[in-house]
């Protein structure tokens, strides 16, 4: 069984910690899943992210932060890491960091895009490409604690190719209902043409507004304005919307 | 002692500007939110000065284009870790709308459309460190990036410039806002790295 542990040790949390890489496995094309042992790691909760540092021998050093993938278990912590062609620490982290090798990391950071297990709402859950990262920590919190709540995720990709952590996805979880739709390339025989997702895509994938669902929506920033947007013009209200921006800044 | 990563080099660096610890610099105008983007009606729109006594000083949106108007070129940090130099915008200077206000406080906790809060010390708003901003890079302010109006107060981490603010509560005590409440640091200096509490 999975620790879910609220951390509380706030000095803890806020220190750099070495992160020794002891694992990476290959999600998509383009992400990687880099899993660290980070000693002391006090837990965190399914949405959190972490602040990565990375330092160069001419003593240049930069941060970038991101989400959580893994549910809180002892002292591994997975992230999933989308190559940015011409970012400047993913193509590090994606193709370059090696096994054995240490970053720093501080965190568990952020208490309002996280989802946790006390919450008797139904889920919906909507992600677009690599923001579909912070809300696999929660379906991964749910599978670990054993809830029992109703989650909907509508999972919005570019192509199949692109399609994050698609074997574990593939496995049955009682009570959670999967929609993908692909915007460019759609696997054989699939019967929605490719597209933009759609409010019809939404509303018959998602739960009713009086259903009263928490909505956590991520991706880049056209997907999550058109996301929110749509889901205020289906009747959900804004404050049951809670929305994280992913991805390259430009 | 900093960890080196072995084999990292990073971008090469620009030397024109000074970034503040663990930014990096973007040419792009990312946007953070906490939910989906209030769409504001001028003809709704309003401002309103509360003070720690109750008096109300409000700004319909005429009343506010009638200001005069400053167009600051100032440099922005987001605690995500970008920063973005020289961006052009035009506004209105807090100093101004602050002309008639009376008050002792010594706090202010800001409002926007969307129920949106943040908080900062009421110096930290006056003295030509903050604007209500209207217009940016020449043109109306996206409701992405807070139109119709934001609050812009360059000198702090880029959440405490509430966008599509709707007014500023003076208090006597300091009560945090939005991510203040949920582990973000009360001041947020990006000079002093003040990202989170304990910071």
């Amino acid at each position: 069984m999975a620790r879910a542990a609220v951390p509380r040790r706030l000095g803890g949390r806020l220190r750099w910690k070495p992160a020794r890489l002891t694992d990476r496995r290959v999600e998509s094309q383009v992400a990687r899943t880099l899993v660290f042992e980070v000693p002391d790691w006090p837990g965190h909760l399914a949405g959190q992210h972490v602040d990565v540092r990375l330092t160069a021998e001419d003593g240049y050093s930069t941060q970038r932060s991101y989400s959580l993938a893994s549910a809180a278990d002892g002292e591994h912590v997975e992230l999933t890491v989308q190559r940015v062609d011409d970012g400047e620490v993913s193509p590090y982290l994606t193709e370059d960091l090696a096994v054995g090798d240490v970053v720093e990391l501080r965190g568990p950071v952020g208490g309002w895009f996280v989802w946790r297990p006390e919450q008797k709402e139904p889920i919906l859950l909507v992600g677009g490409g690599s923001g579909l990262v912070p809300l696999m920590a929660m379906i991964r919190m749910r599978r670990a604690v054993g809830s029992r709540t109703p989650f909907r995720l509508v999972y919005s990709v570019r192509s199949p190719e692109h399609q994050l952590f698609v074997s574990e996805l593939r496995l049955d979880d009682p009570g959670l209902d999967k929609t993908y739709l692909y915007s460019r390339s759609t696997p054989p025989q699939w019967p929605r043409p490719p597209g933009r997702f759609t409010a019809s895509d939404l509303s018959s994938a998602g739960w009713p507004p009086d259903f009263e669902p928490t909505c956590y929506v991520c991706g880049s920033t056209g997907f999550v304005e058109t996301a929110a947007g749509l889901l205020v013009a289906l009747g959900h209200h804004p404050a049951r919307i809670r929305t994280e921006r992913f991805g390259p800044s430009q | 002692m900093p960890i080196i990563s072995r084999g990292f080099h990073g971008r090469e660096r620009d030397a024109r500007h000074k970034l503040p610890p663990g930014q990096y610099e973007t040419a792009g105008f990312p946007v953070l939110s906490a939910g989906p983007t209030p769409r504001v009606d001028l003809d709704e729109w309003e401002f309103t000065i509360r003070t720690e006594t109750g008096d109300r000083h409000i700004w319909n949106w005429a009343e506010l284009m009638a200001l005069p108007s400053q167009t600051p070129t100032v440099d922005l940090h987001c605690v995500t870790k970008w920063s973005k130099f020289d961006t052009e915008w035009q506004g209105v200077s807090l100093d101004v709308l602050f002309e008639d206000v009376e008050t002792g406080a010594e706090y202010a906790l800001v409002h926007s459309y969307g129920d949106y809060t943040t908080n900062l010390p009421l110096e930290d708003l006056l003295d030509g460190q903050a604007w209500i901003a209207y217009r940016f890079d020449g043109e109306e302010l996206d409701p992405e990036h807070g139109g119709p109006a934001r609050l812009l107060v360059p000198h702090l981490y880029f959440w405490k410039s509430a966008k599509w603010v709707r007014g500023i509560q003076l208090l006597d005590e300091d009560e945090r806002g939005f991510w203040e409440n949920v582990g973000y640091h009360n001041y947020g200096d990006p000079w002093r790295e003040q990202r989170y509490q304990g910071d």
